[in-house]
């Protein structure tokens, strides 16, 4: 039965969360400081372009910098070790 | 947003799904068996009827603000997925999808199967492959013909063009048998990460109480600059990625 409602709660997680919960969290806050500064008056239509703007490319370099990590990893792995002097 | 606009959206998101949904039932269907494969497609859609008979009653009697908040959130979070994994792709950090090679891996896997028979179900994998493809993609149409017909006061037609997708994309696929792999699907999904994520962005805000400078016209700003802006990422990933498809990023 846990398994089963393991499983479950895996699957909404995955379909709304997806790979990166760093994202959602964005949003979330993003959505939060939205309504918090039309409640104060000011305007904050700008609020989530923004947090795309920065969440996106730091999302996205996040991958890059794992798989440049890797790929140099991998490198050192295979590269001769050198001879004395 | 008109009709046309809110049409284009819908259909061709849900024509990406129902690609998905249709590569893994023609695998259960040609490796194993048609029949249980098709009872496995009936059964996933009256589930999928159950869920959005729910859910679709639920929405028309939440308060738009509260509505436009919570599915603009949603939005935005599952557009920024797409959007995510389609300029990984595109900048060769993520492998392209292919839906040929995905029949071909479900092929095998269906044929290497044992074959199961539980009740009227002749063959029991067949029928929860095909099940649990048609139930997962399909929860995705609903849920964007549901946001996207709700929050522009047209559920019918946001229905029609989910329906519409799903049956060109199944008409077309079960006339050749075989998945429609010719179909740009990597450029479709880019799209569509594109669309859901200003989407996202104008009705999350608007649910929070923002106004955006020039109403709805300021979609047609947001579309653009979203694109132009996923465009310049990848240029930028580009860069930096040493053999594009192999560079191994992500599965």
């Amino acid at each position: 039965m846990i398994t089963r409602i393991r499983a479950f709660l895996a699957f909404w997680y995955d379909f709304v969360v997806g790979d990166d919960w760093r994202v959602a969290v964005a949003v979330v806050v993003a959505l939060a400081l939205t309504f918090g500064a039309t409640r104060a008056g000011v305007p904050a239509w700008w609020i989530l372009p923004v947090a795309v703007a920065v969440m996106l490319p730091v999302s996205l370099w996040r991958v890059a910098r794992k798989s440049a990590k890797r790929a140099s990893e991998s490198v050192a792995a295979v590269e001769p070790p050198r001879e004395p002097r | 947003m008109n009709s046309g606009a809110l049409f284009t959206a819908v259909f061709l998101a849900c024509a990406v799904e129902a690609v998905e949904a249709l590569t893994i039932v023609l695998a259960a269907g040609t490796a194993r068996d048609w029949r249980s494969a098709g009872m496995g497609v009936v059964s996933a859609l009256l589930v999928l009827t159950a869920v959005v008979a729910v859910f679709g009653s639920a929405l028309s009697v939440i308060p738009l603000g509260g509505l436009r908040l919570v599915v603009g959130g949603l939005l935005l979070i599952f557009g920024l997925q797409w959007l995510r994994k389609a300029v990984l792709r595109a900048s060769g950090y993520k492998a392209l999808h292919d839906e040929d090679a995905i029949f071909r891996t479900e092929l095998a896997a269906a044929q290497a199967a044992p074959t199961r028979r539980r009740g009227a179900v002749r063959d029991w994998y067949a029928f929860t492959l095909s099940f649990k493809g048609v139930l997962l993609e399909g929860l995705e149409v609903a849920f964007i013909a549901l946001t996207f017909g709700s929050n522009q006061h047209d559920l019918p037609l946001a229905a029609i063009a989910a329906l519409s997708a799903v049956v060109v994309v199944a008409g077309a696929g079960f006339a050749v048998r075989y998945p429609l792999a010719r179909l740009p699907e990597n450029t479709m999904k880019f799209v569509v990460g594109v669309m859901l994520t200003a989407f996202g962005v104008f009705w999350g805000s608007e649910g929070a109480g923002a106004h955006w400078p020039g109403s709805d016209a300021a979609l047609l700003v947001l579309v653009p600059a979203v694109a132009l802006f996923a465009l310049a990422l990848v240029g930028l990933l580009r860069r930096g990625v040493a053999t594009p498809s192999t560079a191994g990023g992500e599965s």
